[in-house]
């Protein structure tokens, strides 16, 4: 589904990524794990078309996509979510995710039954009236993954949906994303809750100063000596 | 789960008939008045749809003006019918939105400084008019005189009082319709999203440059008919008066005063903002203190604004709700 190539994006002196290689095969879920500033959200903002690359390439489905203008990658089948919610405030949750929906139609009443069936996954159903803006974090969050769904995504970016939320809410999620891989979807994701990964990730690539680390199954991740040096520490439980 | 997204037509649509009803009683004092008002309305919707996409124009009189000349030019000049100069004058105007819309998009000229570009060029073929000989420069551009007893208004699209009140009435409900439908369609969504968030709009698939060139283009269309209407009423044409920077602050006190992004409210805004003037000006010269009418607009304007920031037509929709048991 996803390829990238020796991806490489540098901030004039500082680079953020560098010759970073990785796949997402049909219908995985890959976590992209990494200490802060390890290059994950520029890895992120890189593929969905945020910003161009400065060396190498991102192929989605066997065409390459890097440095489309955004818009045009979403079109193409790849969504992204954003770290720090970016919900319309002004609009309603149901016109939040039409914005998604309006991705695959024109037509209003099949935008909103999209729309609608997406914020009902989440659980927002009984706000579909209510302003956006009013919504408290769990809920934008929701709000979030609701209207990346309704564009109608053969491959998901989720960057860090659970950071900030209780257990119970982030184990809703984690059961979100298993039915939309049930459903055929692929997800690639960004995630800090180890617990999280372990229990989603099909595969795990740790990234640290911008460069690959390791790459393996969450079992292989978790035990080795590399990864857990640099990122997850000695004592951490995992799973 | 269907849900009303919009307004049902019909109120609008009885509206404007009741108003349309209104033409052969009223005299020549409120046939003018009432004229400028629908004006103002067609110039308040334009407006509002480009605010709409989060698009602030302050240089709405280029369109209006570039209508108004071109119609203007192609019928005395090129002795063309203004049923094909009109519409030239639409299509001139639109272009140039786009063209605005595309160097403010292409290269992320984004919120105040965008509003700066609309000024730039504004100003910019204001000049250039003002120094264009072929369109009569700074002395200006005049329409041959009809002779009132062998004109046929729906000829020449020139008439009496009540001709241009029933002209400009019938493009007004029109560009409001239009605008309503688009507001309530894919593209009306669009717009929203991204003067709210324009990168995460694009992310979810928002073809944001295609969006704000349609929106200044349909809005750049609507100011240049009407201005193509309203440079065949005048019968001349100033630089300085037809693209004059304050006709541009002019157009936006209705649609902001009626409530930013409601078309009715653009609407409603001009019929309390064209009267007010008209009225303070008649109370600045009864006093002869000069100055008094601004004085006395800008005041109310401003009480407007303090106490009902959403504007009046919200809180009226508002007030009707809660009114009526849901």
């Amino acid at each position: 589904m996803l390829q990238v190539r020796a991806l490489t994006k540098a901030f004039r002196g500082l680079t953020a990524v560098r010759d970073v290689s990785f796949d997402v095969a049909d219908n995985e879920i890959v976590a992209l794990i990494g200490p802060n500033g390890a290059g994950k959200t520029t890895c992120f903002n890189v593929i969905s078309g945020a910003l161009k690359p400065t060396a190498g390439t991102v192929m989605l489905s066997g065409e390459i996509v890097a440095g489309l203008p955004p818009e045009q990658i979403a079109m193409k089948g790849l969504v992204r979510t954003f770290q720090i919610v970016r919900p319309m405030r002004t609009m309603t949750v149901l016109e939040n995710a039409m914005i998604g929906a309006f991705a695959r139609t024109a037509d209003v009443s099949k935008a909103m039954d999209t729309a609608f069936r997406s914020i009902a996954r989440v659980g927002l159903q009984n706000k579909a009236d209510a302003l956006a803006g009013n919504l408290t974090l769990p809920d934008r969050k929701m709000l979030e993954l609701a209207r990346a769904i309704a564009a109608g995504p053969r491959l998901l970016l989720l960057d860090e949906v659970m950071a900030g939320l209780r257990t119970a809410e982030s184990d809703r999620i984690v059961d979100i994303i298993r039915s939309l891989k049930a459903e055929g979807m692929t997800v690639l994701l960004i995630e800090h809750i180890m617990r999280v990964v372990m229990a989603l990730a099909d595969r795990v690539v740790v990234l640290h100063h911008g460069e690959k680390l390791a790459e393996g199954k969450p079992s292989e991740i978790g035990a080795d000596p590399k990864v857990i040096e640099s990122y997850l520490g000695k004592r951490t439980k995992l799973a | 789960m269907k849900r009303a997204l919009s307004p049902r037509p019909w109120p609008a649509f009885v509206f404007f008939l009741v108003v349309a009803g209104l033409g052969p009683v009223l005299d020549s004092f409120w046939l003018s008045l009432l004229t400028l008002v629908f004006f103002y309305a067609l110039m308040g919707l334009s407006w509002n749809l480009m605010m709409s996409a989060g698009l602030l124009s302050l240089g709405h009189a280029l369109f209006l003006g570039l209508g108004a000349y071109t119609t203007a030019v192609l019928t005395a000049s090129g002795g063309i019918s203004p049923w094909l100069a009109i519409p030239a004058g639409t299509v001139i105007s639109a272009l140039a939105g786009s063209m605005i819309a595309w160097v403010g998009g292409r290269f992320s000229v984004r919120g105040v400084q965008f509003a700066v570009l609309t000024i730039a060029f504004a100003e910019l073929v204001r000049v250039l008019f003002d120094n264009w000989n072929f369109v009569g420069g700074t002395g200006g551009f005049f329409l041959k005189a009809i002779n009132p007893d062998t004109n046929r208004p729906l000829l020449t699209l020139r008439g009496g009082a009540l001709f241009f009140y029933f002209a400009f009435l019938a493009i007004t409900a029109a560009a409001y319709f239009l605008v309503q439908r688009l507001m309530a369609s894919r593209w009306g969504f669009r717009w929203r999203a991204i003067s709210e968030d324009e990168d995460a709009a694009r992310a979810l698939g928002v073809p944001a440059l295609r969006s704000k060139v349609l929106a200044v283009a349909i809005s750049a269309g609507l100011a240049g008919l009407g201005g193509g209407l309203f440079g065949l009423m005048q019968g001349s044409l100033f630089p300085d008066s037809t693209m004059r920077l304050q006709l541009s602050i002019e157009v936006l006190i209705a649609p902001i005063v009626g409530g930013l992004g409601s078309p009715f409210g653009s609407v409603m805004g001009a019929f309390f903002v064209v009267p007010l003037m008209e009225f303070a000006n008649v109370l600045g010269q009864r006093t002869g203190y000069y100055g008094v009418n601004t004085l006395i607009y800008g005041i109310v304007i401003l009480a407007v604004i303090a106490f009902l920031p959403h504007g009046i037509w919200p809180r009226v929709v508002q007030f009707v709700r809660s009114a009526r048991p849901a």
